[in-house]
């Protein structure tokens, strides 16, 4: 491995920013960020949530314009105006939220981000070539939309690579992959710093920074806070630096006699077709979740997670009612109105759009998931909404969970990500349910929130209540579980004991293999 | 026999309008962007085709004058949709609304005038072999023109770098706009490509099918032809099929007025307007057919940020 | 080239929400003068004729209400349907229907008279609206099917059809052979507000009514809060329980009945009787009143009312200056254009890029960018 140069004294950065700015409206989203990159180096961006990493990234791949600052290139003062500007430079992109089209086949979006106008068919044997070669096995004739989250980031890989970037960028590249295939990943990152290439490596994993990057920039509130050599921090040193003061840690009581306990939530062969041409069909799914217990779900982003949580919430019904039981009733015909007042809460995994109506204030956001529960109180005769109620309530709930915002009853799109989450949380732990059920809790929310998030989801299990957390975070899941149960290509595994579960066991199960099966080397062989 | 050819003829004559205004209006979508103001740019075209034909004497330049008053008058849309981000269902409907009422200023002075009309073609020796002599040879050059749309559109889509892109553009503007892909520019290019196709329909409509201007004479097609292109799934051949199927029918229910049917003729009138919504119907309870083939971003507005 | 650039504002601009609309109608007026400079026409003339003279006594404001109470009618209902995403465009038909089945009882049972024969006419004109506007909402819900297409080809039915019946099984006998029915029975007529003063009927009143009981359902009840996250996250509406279905057909049930009522009212009470064309064009029109209020139903009684003038506007010049009375038609499309384009300095900025002459981008940014250093 030729790639462990630290820094770059003499000079020759590949690339350099310079008081780089960019202001929306009143939040400055970076503010005068100083970054160097090394040729052949693996480069950490580190920061949380909001922190400003994606904007940075964004203006420097010129899909955002800077307000002020400049970026040498090779020494080079550059402008870079747009992505096909920062792709002629030699930046190659692999994003968070992929840029792919689901319609159209592999190669088809392979061809679409190269600038040449070579032919399609062309495309397709160079991309399985060079998929061969780096270890990422591709089919170029497939359809987008039928491929599995792995499979589609190993297009944007192979897609960047095909431009021959000296640069690479990876937000968050590990995010949707399972242990094993984020080892794989690994292996060709140091290849291509081998070959002499830079990547721009963007996480909050810090295990993952201290295994491979050779130097990081830390971020915090859109300032560069600090240059390190990982290898010689700690990840509690680079929490530290990342989030500005120790999070205080998630503490979880072991939970006595819980074999006893009722369930209140149990689900009996639960199965699905899949609704639309690229959903998951669920394949008899069974769980108890018992009052007093966090049961975690584990499993890569697309493996019927989102089906899953469609079906168990009642936004889609079952023909068979026993499906589906809240606190010993039948509930697989009702709907969420129903399931609700049976005393089950829910917290779908996308806040904007789905847990909360963006373009409406918080207060009316409240009545969303409340008006049926707390009819009496937020309701009144003939339909009427009782605004003072609900502003009240509202009110409430903000102060509970400590929602920062910047007017009295801002709209929900004003918010920001943490901020918009606890309100969301804290909406249906205010009614204390007796079930609750979380999609992804904490993704894209700052340390301080999560942390919160998470000690109050412990904390209602804990005074009796039934609490399920669907979560691609692994981390997340061992902290706050009680057990672990993975969910793969619409199958649910039996839930691991939380004092059994480790995350090679769990990440085997994520990826579909028996313990113990090679997959991966069978797979690029 | 004759009568057979006749009937063939003037179904290609009234499936003709429909199948461009519905090829353009499939590539307006494909590229993700919904315009209903296919009536009002196709009315114009026919107003503005009647108008420099009358005043020329040339059917060829009011041809011409009918697709650029298309083209213009989709701009008009394009720089409210996508410059200004409105709402592309509403931004179309007014587009209709203003069309029918410009046209019908317009027009004012057209009325009860005698138009011109395209010559069709004639092939010495060609155009008099029976039968297929006049249905391959003798027909209106915007005939000829609706077919080779056809095949160039289904070319341009599927087998072209630009087409794919338009494409992509339409599946995911987000993606698109990511890989530095000009989405406006593209949207852009096919609203105007969409006008221009309406233009001409409309200039079909005036110079060819009934040349003289009557107000309103779009009757509803630019409706059937945002119909076709669903009815289509988005495909530009089935388009085609779909225009002549309507073609049929429209003048279908025009001979069964004219032989004296017992069945008033205002029942007649509506079948085509009634056969749209049976076909929308059929069409829609496919529903995977339908979901695999809508463009995904359409009818949504795009702001990138910068 | 050029361009121009939209930047989201963090909150929507409270100012430009209220200010759209006036400034839309001020765009309206000079584009207006424009087309009368056009037409050879003084613009100062054209529009004292236009704006002014037809409400300047007391009987014109009487016709002003007549006109704008089906509009009033209609564009409530209708901006219920727009505010929950579902886009009924055809009102016409409805208010066609609305007519039709409300004109059962004086026409078919003449003999039928007293105090019930109206409320009965009012009541079947609304059902004769939702049951016609209940078809796509049943194929929407039903089957899939793109409703903005269905209701608008069932516009065209419904005048086909008014047509035949006026012109056969309906027609008067007596009447010459002129396609219309006979005459209202004085029990069938909607009375007069003030008889003295004006012709204005009491479709008027219904009209601010009927506005204002939507304004409080959307504003203040529970079912108008559905209507509204139905139509701004449909997801998040599904997420509270919301039934997307059912949501199509209230808004297609209440928007039919009141164009309905508007169809009937506008028989009974401007005509008289059926004749083939009933409207000329209140369904449509109706949609521009509906963006020009905002969706807001008390917007909407105002936007009514400069939609009414327009159509007198456009008698009175056409008999003054013999202008096309299309015009109106003209009028009414720019106003909506403008509308539209306004709304949207509701929620950006509208920043211009460029102004080079040449058609290189990197060019017309390259200027750009000092400009902007300076506004900030």
């Amino acid at each position: 491995m030729g790639g462990t140069v630290s820094a770059n004294h003499d000079g020759t950065n590949l690339l350099e920013v310079r008081g780089l700015t960019k202001i929306f409206g009143t939040l400055t989203a970076c503010d005068h960020i100083d970054l160097n990159i090394a040729k052949g180096e693996i480069h950490a961006l580190l920061g949380e949530n909001g922190a400003g990493k994606s904007t940075l990234v964004k203006m420097l791949f010129g899909s955002l314009e800077p307000n002020s600052g400049e970026i040498f290139w090779n020494g080079q003062a550059v402008r870079i105006t747009s992505p096909g500007a920062a792709k002629k430079l030699g930046i190659g992109m692999v994003f968070q939220h992929f840029s792919l089209f689901e319609a159209l086949t592999a190669a088809e979006n392979i061809a679409l981000s190269l600038d040449d106008g070579s032919p399609i068919s062309s495309i397709a044997a160079k991309a399985r070539a060079l998929s061969f070669s780096y270890g990422l096995p591709l089919d170029p004739e497939s359809l987008v939309g039928d491929l599995s989250v792995g499979e589609r980031q190993r297009i944007e890989i192979i897609r960047c690579l095909l431009q021959t970037p000296q640069l690479i960028i990876l937000d968050e590249p590990t995010s949707v992959l399972t242990p094993q295939e984020a080892d794989k990943l690994f292996e060709t990152l140091e290849r291509l710093r081998s070959e002499g290439k830079s990547i721009l490596y963007i996480s909050h994993r810090l295990e993952e920074v201290k295994r491979i990057c050779d130097r990081a920039t830390v971020l915090r509130h859109g300032k560069v806070v600090g240059h390190c050599n990982p290898r010689e921090e700690t990840a509690a040193s680079l929490a530290r630096m990342m989030v500005g003061n120790e999070v205080q840690a998630v503490e979880r009581a072991p939970v006595e006699g819980i074999e006893t306990a009722p369930s209140l939530l149990e689900i009996r062969n639960l199965s699905r077709k899949p609704a639309t041409p690229f959903s998951i069909a669920l394949k008899n799914i069974s769980l108890d979740v018992r009052a007093g217990e966090v049961i975690g779900i584990a499993g890569v982003a697309g493996n019927g997670q989102g089906e899953f949580f469609e079906s168990v919430s009642g936004e889609v019904q079952q023909h068979d009612a026993a499906s589906v039981r809240i606190r010993g009733k039948n509930a697989g015909g009702l709907t969420i109105t129903g399931r609700r007042l049976l005393g089950a809460a829910f917290v779908p995994e996308e806040r904007l759009g789905h847990g909360a109506a963006p373009r409406m204030k918080l207060s009316e956001n409240l009545l969303l998931s409340r008006h049926a529960t707390d009819g009496k109180a937020f309701v009144g005769t003939g339909g009427m909404v009782k605004g003072a109620a609900v502003y009240a309530a509202s009110q409430r709930i903000i102060e509970a969970m400590d929602v920062r915002k910047s007017a009295p009853d801002p709209e929900a799109a004003a918010l920001s990500g943490g901020n918009l989450q606890k309100f969301i949380v804290g909406r249906e732990l205010d009614r204390r349910p007796s079930v609750m059920v979380v999609n992804q809790p904490t993704w894209g929310v700052d340390a301080g929130a999560a942390a919160h998030i998470r000690q109050a989801l412990i904390e209602l299990s804990r005074s009796g209540s039934a609490v399920l957390v669907i979560s691609q975070d692994l981390d997340e899941l061992f902290e706050i579980s009680d057990a672990i149960a993975v969910m793969h290509n619409g199958e649910l595994s039996r839930p691991m004991p939380i004092a059994e579960a480790t995350f090679e066991k769990v990440g085997l199960l994520m990826g579909g293999a028996e313990p113990g099966h090679a997959e991966h080397t069978l797979e690029t062989a | 026999m004759d009568i057979t050819v006749n009937i063939l003829l003037t179904i290609a004559t009234a499936a003709t309008p429909l199948l461009i205004a519905a090829i353009g209006e499939l590539v307006v979508e494909r590229s993700g962007v919904l315009n209903l103001g296919v009536e009002g740019m196709m009315i114009m075209g026919a107003v503005a085709g009647f108008g420099a034909g009358y005043l020329t004497g040339s059917p060829w330049i009011g041809l011409l004058a009918a697709i650029a008053m298309g083209a213009l008058f989709s701009l008009l849309f394009a720089v409210m949709t996508l410059s200004l981000a409105t709402n592309q269902v509403a931004t179309g409907l007014s587009l209709t609304l203003l069309g029918l009422g410009l046209s019908g200023m317009m027009g004012t002075s057209f009325v009860g005038q005698p138009g011109v009309r395209l010559p069709n073609l004639d092939i010495p020796g060609l155009s008099s072999i029976p039968i297929v002599g006049k249905l391959i040879f003798g027909q209106d050059p915007i005939f000829y023109i609706s077919i080779a749309l056809t095949a160039a559109v289904t070319w341009f889509l599927f087998k072209t770098r630009t087409g794919l892109t338009l494409r992509s553009i339409g599946d995911s503007h987000t993606s698109a706009h990511a890989l530095g892909i000009k989405v406006i520019r593209y949207r852009y290019l096919a609203v105007i490509f969409g006008g221009a196709c309406a233009g001409l329909a409309g200039g079909h409509l005036s110079l060819v099918y009934t040349p003289q201007w009557v107000e309103n004479m779009s009757a509803g097609r630019g409706w059937i032809a945002l119909a076709l292109v669903v009815f289509a799934s988005w495909r530009p051949w089935r388009v085609l099929a779909g225009a002549y199927i309507f073609g049929a029918v429209w003048i279908g229910q025009l001979h069964a007025q004219a032989f004296g049917i017992p069945v008033p003729s205002q029942m007649l009138s509506s079948l085509p307007y009634l056969a749209t919504v049976v076909v929308l119907v059929l069409i829609s309870r496919n529903k995977r057919l339908t979901m695999m083939n809508t463009p995904a971003s359409l009818g949504q507005p795009f702001v990138p940020d910068r | 080239m050029m361009r121009l650039e939209l930047v989201k504002r963090p909150q929507r601009s409270a100012l430009f929400s209220m200010l759209s609309p006036f400034i839309a109608f001020a765009l309206t007026i000079i584009a207006g003068a424009v087309l009368f400079a056009l037409l050879g026409v003084n613009p100062l003339t054209a529009f004292r004729i236009y704006f002014v003279e037809p409400i300047s006594q007391v009987w014109q404001l009487h016709e002003l209400a007549i006109k704008a109470a089906p509009l009033i009618l209609i564009a409530v209902g209708l901006s219920v349907c727009y505010k929950a995403n579902i886009w009924n465009i055809g009102a016409e038909g409805q208010f066609i229907f609305g007519a039709i089945f409300g004109s059962i009882l004086p026409v078919l049972f003449p003999q039928f008279e007293g105090p019930l024969v109206l409320p009965l006419m009012l009541l079947c004109g609304m059902v004769g609206g939702a049951a016609y506007a209940a078809i796509p909402a049943m194929l929407k819900t039903r089957f899939g099917t793109n409703e903005i297409l269905t209701s608008l080809m069932l516009v065209y039915v419904a005048q086909l059809f008014l047509d035949w019946l006026v012109r056969g099984p309906w027609r008067d006998p007596q009447g010459h052979g002129f396609p219309q029915t006979i005459q209202f029975g004085d029990s069938a007529v909607l009375p007069e507000l003030m008889p003295d003063a004006g012709r204005a009927n009491w479709g008027f009143v219904f009209a601010l009514v009927a506005a204002v009981l939507v304004w409080i359902l959307m504003g203040r009840m529970l079912k108008g809060f559905e209507v509204r996250v139905l139509g701004s996250s449909p997801r998040a509406g599904r997420f509270a329980g919301f039934g997307l279905n059912r949501m199509v057909f209230f808004a297609f049930l209440l928007s039919g009945a009141l164009a309905g009522l508007a169809g009937i009212c506008e028989v009974s009470g401007a005509i008289g009787q059926l004749q083939p064309v009933i409207s000329p064009g209140y369904g449509f029109t109706a949609i521009i009143v509906a963006f020009l209020g905002r969706l807001n139903p008390l917007g909407i009684i105002a936007a009514g009312l400069v939609l009414a003038l327009t159509y007198l506007g456009g008698e009175a010049v056409q008999s003054a200056l013999g202008i096309s009375d299309k015009v109106v038609r003209v009028f009414q499309g720019m106003l909506l254009f403008f509308v539209l384009g306004c709304d949207t300095l509701i929620h950006y900025r509208i920043r211009v890029i460029g102004l080079a002459l040449t058609k290189q981008d990197s060019a017309a940014k390259l200027e750009a960018a000092p400009k902007l250093k300076e506004a900030r």
